[in-house]
């Protein structure tokens, strides 16, 4: 299983956007650029490592006070941008740690920067914009609530460097009391809580896992092959609800996410008696 | 609110924190309009807690009431913190986020209806792991799409508290409310020890935790909108009025602008004492709520 190196961020991020430099008055750990992509010009953005990072607990690629606000204020843009024009994509390229997990984090309402990230994205998916995301690196807990899962869809690659997951694996361990060993052995059966990326596809939340033979180095070809997949990905968002229920009508879905389409169906016949 | 409790009324209470998740869910409607919804009878548990011999719940800890509400439909989810940490897990996530969405129907037909969230969580549940936080960003983005029309009140009584990827759904509210025993924060002290050492979070000292996450200093911090007793009115009264404020002109998790400055401001080279935030900060957009 992989280690998290913070590399592929911003690997991904200069190769789709020819650009490796935060927009003036940002912190160092968040990368944004708009660049053409197919018709389209796209907003990029990523949370990258910064060793000099103001917080402390925030310097290893963890998603912070400032990634959050920042990723907030630079989606934002967007929105009041295209408000009477064309809704451009917004691509989430998403390599992250996790949350910061510090004092001063808490003192200062993480819980609330986290909230107007995924509001930033959220509301740009609610007013039309295609929002993207790709997961190259790790995908993991409070991270990526702020940064990546409020996309219309979302594209990973299929490696080992790849994890979406709600806990890196010592705590979830620890947490349910349980050994590393005996959590990877459930997680061959119980496909929610593998750490592997193929058995995250099983649960139907992905749009499309891509592969790449090279993903902390990518080829021209393969770059050109990820632009292709992002540009079909924004064209199948714009061609559906603003909403998230593709997320329980993929094939994958109907099979494993079974309970959550019975408790809908429950739910709406019970919401309208009496 | 008064700080200073008046004792014949402290005394005469009715608490909230002791009421389970289904007391709690019907003791905010107008009498005798609250009906559940996909209630325990209809038997929806988690189809993963028994793979690994963890006894499911035929409510899997998430109760959904439909009724009204000052007159007005309203739908309230309480999540029962006794069972399994009111963790999020496939069934009580796809619970919570279908209510908000027929919520959210209903008002695009013409038919007002508010969401109350009672949120006593640890965030995902992690024998579901993956489900569980694809869950929780399903629930941020239905309390999203509902918001727009009618608000979404979010009430952290306590004990459990609200922690982990829920503090998220909290933070999109339209309006928080919370009891001086409640608890507000994306990492819970535990965690932050165990992630960034003892230094960093000493998670045995207690007045530290209650003077960061407790709801005092939130509402004092004004990231919380209302503060009130454990009692039972006075959590019914605080949610009658916001929903008779309606939506927020500005939700709070869109004020970046504001936020961004206020972080920017802050000297991040030392810890500080939470209270120096409540200054700086101020009660900025909350509001006392009349008894």
């Amino acid at each position: 299983m992989s280690e998290y190196t913070g590399v592929r961020g911003a690997a991904w991020f200069r190769t789709l956007t020819g650009q490796a430099s935060p927009m003036s008055g940002d912190p160092a750990s968040v990368l944004t650029a708009d660049v053409p992509l197919g018709n389209d010009n796209a907003r990029f953005l990523c949370v990258v490592p910064d060793p000099h990072a103001r917080f402390p607990c925030a310097r290893q690629g963890q998603v912070g006070l400032e990634e959050a606000y920042t990723l907030a204020t630079r989606v934002r843009e967007v929105i009041e941008r295209d408000k009477n024009g064309t809704k451009q994509p917004i691509i989430a390229i998403v390599d992250v740690k996790s949350q910061a997990y510090g004092r001063r984090e808490e003192t200062a309402a993480i819980f609330l920067a986290a909230a107007a990230a995924a509001d930033a994205y959220g509301s740009a998916r609610l007013a039309g914009h295609p929002v993207i995301t790709l997961v190259v690196g790790h995908a993991l807990s409070g991270g990526f609530l702020t940064h990546g899962y409020q996309a219309n869809r979302i594209l990973a690659f299929d490696d080992d460097g790849v994890m979406i997951h709600a806990m890196h694996k010592e705590a979830a361990a620890r947490i349910t009391r349980r050994s590393v060993e005996d959590l990877e052995k459930l997680g061959k059966t119980i496909a929610p809580l593998s750490y592997d990326i193929r058995d995250y596809a099983k649960l139907g939340l992905l749009h499309k896992l891509l592969h790449v033979e090279n993903p902390e180095n990518p080829s021209e070809q393969e770059a050109q092959n990820v632009r292709n997949e992002l540009i079909a990905a924004i064209v199948d968002a714009r061609n559906g609800p603003v909403d998230l229920r593709n997320r329980l009508q993929s094939k994958e879905a109907i099979e494993t996410r079974k309970a959550s389409i019975l408790v809908r169906a429950i739910l709406e016949a019970q919401w309208m008696e009496k | 609110m008064n700080n200073e409790r008046d004792d014949t009324n402290f005394i005469n209470r009715q608490s909230f924190i002791e009421l389970d998740a289904r007391e709690r869910a019907k003791a905010l409607f107008d009498v005798g309009t609250a009906r559940e919804l996909a209630g325990p009878f209809d038997r929806l548990e988690s189809p993963w807690l028994p793979m690994q011999d963890v006894t499911p719940q035929a409510d899997d800890g998430c109760v959904v009431m439909k009724g009204k509400i000052s007159g007005q439909a309203a739908v309230v989810v309480a999540l029962e913190g006794a069972f399994q940490g009111g963790s999020m897990g496939e069934v009580s996530g796809a619970k919570l986020t279908a209510a908000l969405d027929l919520a959210c129907a209903d008002n695009e037909k013409g038919i007002p209806t508010s969401a109350v969230m009672l949120l006593e969580t640890g965030g995902v549940r992690l024998q579901e792991a993956n489900l569980g936080l694809a869950a929780i960003a399903e629930i941020m983005a239905s309390i999203l799409a509902l918001r727009k029309h009618a608000p979404v009140i979010c009430v952290t009584a306590g004990t459990v508290g609200c922690f982990g990827g829920m503090s998220l759904a909290a933070g999109l509210s339209s309006y928080v409310v919370m009891t001086h025993e409640a608890r507000l924060g994306l990492n819970g002290p535990e965690v932050i020890e165990q992630e960034s050492g003892v230094d960093e979070f000493d998670s045995s000292d207690r007045a530290l935790i209650w003077a960061i996450h407790g709801g005092e200093q939130r509402y004092a911090t004004g990231v919380a909108d209302a503060l009130v007793d454990d009692d039972t009115q006075q959590v019914a009264d605080a949610i009658r009025h916001f929903i008779s404020k309606g939506v927020p002109a500005v939700h709070r998790s869109s004020q970046v602008g504001l936020y961004r400055n206020r972080i920017e401001a802050l000297d991040p080279s030392r810890q500080w004492d939470p209270r120096e935030l409540r200054e700086t900060w101020g009660t900025n957009g909350s509001e006392e709520v009349k008894r």
